[in-house]
Order: C-alpha cells, then structure tokens, then sequence
C-alpha cells in the first residue's frame, strides 16, 4: 500500500512532471519565473490547491457525477450519467479554491500577497490545476491516491518553476542574442530542462 | 478605448501574437502539435470557443459584477466548452481521443480567459467578435508552423500523407524522433519568437 503511494508520487514529481512533460501551466511557468522569490510563492500556492483540489474533485466525480452515483439520494437516479458536467464542477471547485487561498495569504502573509499579485487569480486558469483533475478521472484514481497525486504533481510544477527561476536569475550575466532575449530564450531553456527530466522516463520503484 | 476594426482583428497575428507576445495559451501549443490532424481540430476549436465566448462576454459585459467576473467568465467559457467537446466525441471521435484532456483544458486556456478580461469587458461585441476570430488566427498561425515542422520532420509526413520517404517504409529519409519529444516544440517556438523578433525588433524584451 505505502510502496504503491510512493510510487505514484515519485511518478507524479519526476517521471510525468505537469510542467516538463505535460507542459500544463506553462503560462504563469514561463510569466512568473523572472525571480526566485515569486516562483517559490506561487509554487506554495499550487501545491496547496492541486491538494485540496484533485481530491476534492474526486469525490465530486465519484458521488455526484458518475453513472449511478447519486443512488445515495434514490435508488430511482441509478441511470443518471452526469459525467458530461464535469469540467464545469471542476473549474467551479478550483475558482472557489483559489478564492480562498487569495483571501487566506491576504489576511496572513500581506507581503506575499503583494508580490503575486495578479497572478493568484491566474492560479484559476493554470491548466496544471484543471489538468491535475482532468488526469485524475482519466486514470481513475480512488481518494487515497488523488490526494498522493495532487500532492506530488504540485511538488513537480513547484520543483521546475523554482530552477527555471534560479537559471533565469543567473542568466542575466549571459550574452544573449539580440532577438532571443526573454520569451525565446526562456523557451529554448525550458526545453533543455525537458530533456533533463526524459532521464527519469521508465523509472519505477 | 478606441480600437479600429482592422485593428482589432489584424494586430494579434503579428503585432500582437497571443503566444509570441502576449505568452497566453502555450500549454496547448506545445502538447497537441505532433501531428497536423490534432493542431487542426484544435485550431478550430479554439477559434469557436474563442469567437464565441468574446462575444457572449461582451454582451453581457455590464451585467458582470466586477466582484464576481471571473467566474462568471470562467462559467460562460465552461459551457462553451463542453459543447465542443460534446460536438468532438460525435463527429471526430478519434481525433478527440488523442486530444484528451486538452479540449477539457481550452477552459483554462489562458488566450480565452485573458481576452475575455482584457478586450471583451471593454469593448461592443462587433469589435469582440473580431478580437476573437483575430487572437484565435494568431494562435492557430503559430500551432500550424509548429505541427508542419514537427510532422514533416518527425515523421516525414503531412496531415498523414507522406512527403518524405521514412527509411522505415524503403525510402531514403531517417525521421528525427527529437522532433517528435516535447523538448523539440520549445526549441521550435523560441525559434519563431526569434524571428517574429528579428522582424519586429521593437518585441525584444531588453531585461531577462
């Protein structure tokens, strides 16, 4: 049982990592990656919905949506099929999250708050949450294995966003061509990052 | 806000590019463009959803309370979407198979939601329409360049049909399978932001 949960989290961290393979978020991946600091916030702020989210949205797809999941309320729904709302229930769960994660480093860590900025409500539109979620359903996780997934994908995506950060800080003393400067070369080094993690490709524990 | 119609639609494909400029809507640039089938459709479906949803927001753009926008727009952008994906499974379902979770992610697709909030909250609907059909071209002009250098090279293919003989099928041409890995998308997208670049050298970002 634990061998398996850790498994799966090393698979969700390394081998499929949401922002190196699947490339999901890579919007905020690429904006917010300017300086460590702020990648390292909204790293926080990821992991912490991806948390809450995924298992949340498991039990929303396993009681509420799936085909005969509502015999809890009567027998007589044992035909509904609900599955086809689920994007629309996801992305609700995921707004009223990042609300409150908003209002959460607001009220108690003022200066982080300050420094995301407009990006936090961005966290609603990340692909990597909605991804997280979407993946979650594809490959039919239970409870117990959504909350080692959304966990361990959130690592992933604040692992990768935090040493795209640090080689972007360093990079300031690099000769840059002229039209490469910011966004292309951000691409071409995300890319080389891409081949770093394939090395994780087919291990299992 | 005065913003002329030509304006509105033409800007995104090079002044303006949602992807080369604005850095909205990459994730699903990188993930469906190994095949020119798959950026096809998804082109597509981005164009609709995106079309519709400026248009839909505009309309209802002084409605929205402010407080509560984002998920107003992210409801509205929602539906559309499980339209598409619904309208995919019926008549391509093939293809909507190898999408997989990428229609569900047009939702968060930042392209939709960031025009919404930037151009459609602002402007009438005839001008969101066009905004939206513009940004949408934008998108699909960098998707195509990508997928057709990817396809031709990866698999010496063409939406499917052989251009370049693989070495595998008794022709000469030894496919680069670098092309078809995710690292090789990047590379070719920074190439092209570094040709948008050279061409419009006032997008050079001087700082990073």
């Amino acid at each position: 049982m634990f061998e398996e949960y850790l498994n799966l989290a090393v698979k969700a961290i390394f081998v499929e990592n949401m922002a190196l393979t699947f490339f999901l978020g890579m919007c905020s991946f690429l904006a917010v990656s300017k300086k460590v600091e702020t990648a390292v916030g909204l790293g926080f702020a990821v992991i912490f919905v991806l948390t809450v989210t995924v298992p949340a949205n498991n039990l929303i797809q396993t009681h509420l949506l799936n085909e005969g999941a509502l015999t809890w309320i009567s027998p007589e729904f044992a035909g509904v099929d609900l599955t086809f709302l689920n994007l629309l229930c996801f992305i609700g769960t995921i707004a009223a999250m990042v609300q409150l994660v908003e209002m959460t480093t607001d009220r108690f860590f003022p200066a982080l708050h300050a420094t995301l900025g407009i990006f936090l409500p961005l966290i609603a539109v990340n692909c990597a949450i909605l991804g997280g979620s979407l993946f979650m359903v594809e490959r039919d996780y239970d409870f117990g294995e959504s909350v080692v997934f959304g966990l361990g994908s959130g690592i992933g995506w604040f692992l990768a966003i935090v040493s795209l950060a640090s080689i972007r800080e360093r990079l300031r003393y690099s000769n840059v061509p002229h039209g490469l400067r910011g966004l292309g070369m951000t691409f071409v080094i995300t890319g080389l990052m891409a081949f770093g993690f394939m090395a994780f490709g087919g291990i299992q524990l | 806000m005065a913003v002329k119609k030509s304006e509105a639609a033409l800007d995104p494909l090079f002044n303006n590019n949602p992807i080369a400029l604005q850095v909205l809507g990459i994730c699903s640039a990188l993930a469906v463009t190994t095949k020119m089938e798959t950026s096809v459709v998804m082109c597509a479906a981005v164009i609709g959803v995106l079309t519709v949803s400026n248009l839909t927001i505009s309309i209802l753009r002084h409605q929205i309370p402010n407080s509560i926008r984002i998920i107003v727009q992210l409801t509205v952008i929602a539906s559309l979407v499980i339209v598409t994906d619904q309208i995919l499974k019926a008549y391509v379902f093939e293809i909507s198979k190898q999408l997989s979770v990428f229609v569900g992610l047009i939702i968060t697709n930042c392209i939709i939601m960031g025009r919404a909030e930037a151009f459609a909250m602002q402007n009438p609907p005839s001008l969101a329409i066009l905004d939206g059909i513009g940004n949408g071209i934008g998108y699909s002009a960098i998707l195509m360049v990508t997928a057709v250098l990817r396809e031709l090279f990866g698999s010496g293919k063409l939406y499917g049909y052989s251009i370049l003989p693989t070495v595998s099928e008794g022709g000469w041409y030894l496919p680069n399978g670098l092309m078809l890995l995710s690292p090789a998308a990047f590379f070719i997208i920074g190439g092209l932001i570094w040709a948008l670049r050279v061409y419009k050298p006032a997008q050079v970002e001087m700082d990073g």
